[in-house]
């Protein structure tokens, strides 16, 4: 009873969110298609973890808006980009472009996954040594078995 | 040895980078604004919509904008700090009532005092957008030439009138224009 009370909750809440943003109609197809990849990849400045697509916030909506708006006048994405970018900085964009202040963050990974590369060859390399000086004190502890059969042998 | 040291090093490292964030403040996003010209508008005076302020009229002066409304909470617990400020007569505060209803917003002067030379009506939050506005107060300082030289984002207090803009306006105003 409790578990089907909470499931027909959280029904109830998700269809609340997925109404909360409004349609936008295009005559042309390209620009409904623009304009999707566009408010998906802009950030809402409000609920940052939120494109303006997902978020029901007043500042999304009013940007969703003006995408629209400069759409329809025949601006092209770039154009919105940084029109977008003129007043919020590089923060409104989900992908931030490549530049001295944002160097770190599309460098670093690179740089750990150089540093995991160095770490795991290093590691499998002692390993290969101390295999080998197994290996080796193995044989002459087989050398010695055999030989010492050999002797029981000849008695 | 080794293997003790390289692991303190790391999580000491770690350690340093968690308090930073720590620190940091997520809302306070830096404004590509800064040092360029302040985004012009020209929009109908609160009290007198038939009139309208353009930012060009406001060239020559340092001047403070802070964008308000009366739906919004933080606005509240600003306004003294900008009617305190305002009894000391050292620059024009220029009122960006965001998003609001004029009868509310003059509703709302009437009860909590009014600091500001005149506020302007951006109804439809055009002008927040020129200017990048995303949470509501915010203030800007613009100086002589029309330049935005500061932001600050969310509620102004007494502590930051005193120990930035203080300084900062006594500084621009000094500048030529």
């Amino acid at each position: 009873m409790r578990l089907s009370q909470t499931l027909i909750l959280l029904i109830l809440v998700s269809f609340n969110c997925i109404a909360v943003v409004e349609y936008k109609k295009f005559e042309d197809p390209k620009k409904q298609q623009t304009y999707n990849i566009l408010i998906d990849e802009l950030r809402c400045l409000v609920c940052q973890n939120q494109t303006i697509a997902d978020s029901n916030a007043d500042l999304a909506k009013d940007l969703r808006k003006q995408v629209y708006e400069m759409l329809e006048k025949g601006q092209t994405r770039e154009q919105i980009v940084d029109f977008m970018i003129q007043r919020y900085g590089d923060f409104v964009i989900y992908n931030p472009p490549f530049k001295a202040k944002t160097g770190v963050l599309w460098i670093a990974p690179f740089i750990f996954l150089l540093i995991g590369f160095i770490l795991v060859w290093g590691m499998s390399r002692r390993k290969m040594q101390e295999d080998s000086k197994t290996n080796a004190v193995q044989k002459a502890k087989k050398a010695k078995i055999k030989s010492l059969l050999d002797d029981v042998d000849q008695l | 040895m080794l293997k003790f040291i390289i692991p303190l090093l790391l999580f000491i490292v770690l350690v340093i980078f968690l308090a930073m964030g720590l620190g940091l403040n997520p809302r306070d996003i830096p404004s590509p604004l800064i040092n360029k010209p302040a985004p012009s508008f020209s929009l109908p005076i609160l009290e007198t919509p038939d009139k309208s302020l353009t930012n060009a009229d406001m060239l020559g002066k340092v001047w403070l904008l802070n964008v308000w409304a009366s739906w919004c909470g933080s606005c509240r617990a600003e306004h003294p700090v900008f009617n305190k400020l305002s009894t000391k007569n050292i620059l024009p505060i220029i009122g960006l009532n965001y998003k609001d209803k004029p009868w509310a917003a003059k509703q709302w002067l009437t009860q909590l005092g009014n600091p500001y030379q005149l506020s302007i009506m951006d109804k439809k939050g055009r002008t927040g957008i020129d200017y990048g506005v995303y949470g509501v107060p915010e203030t800007f300082v613009i100086d002589k030439k029309g330049w935005i030289r500061y932001k600050h984002t969310g509620a102004m207090t007494w502590n930051n009138v005193q120990q930035i803009l203080l300084p900062m306006i006594k500084q621009l105003n000094a500048e030529s224009q």
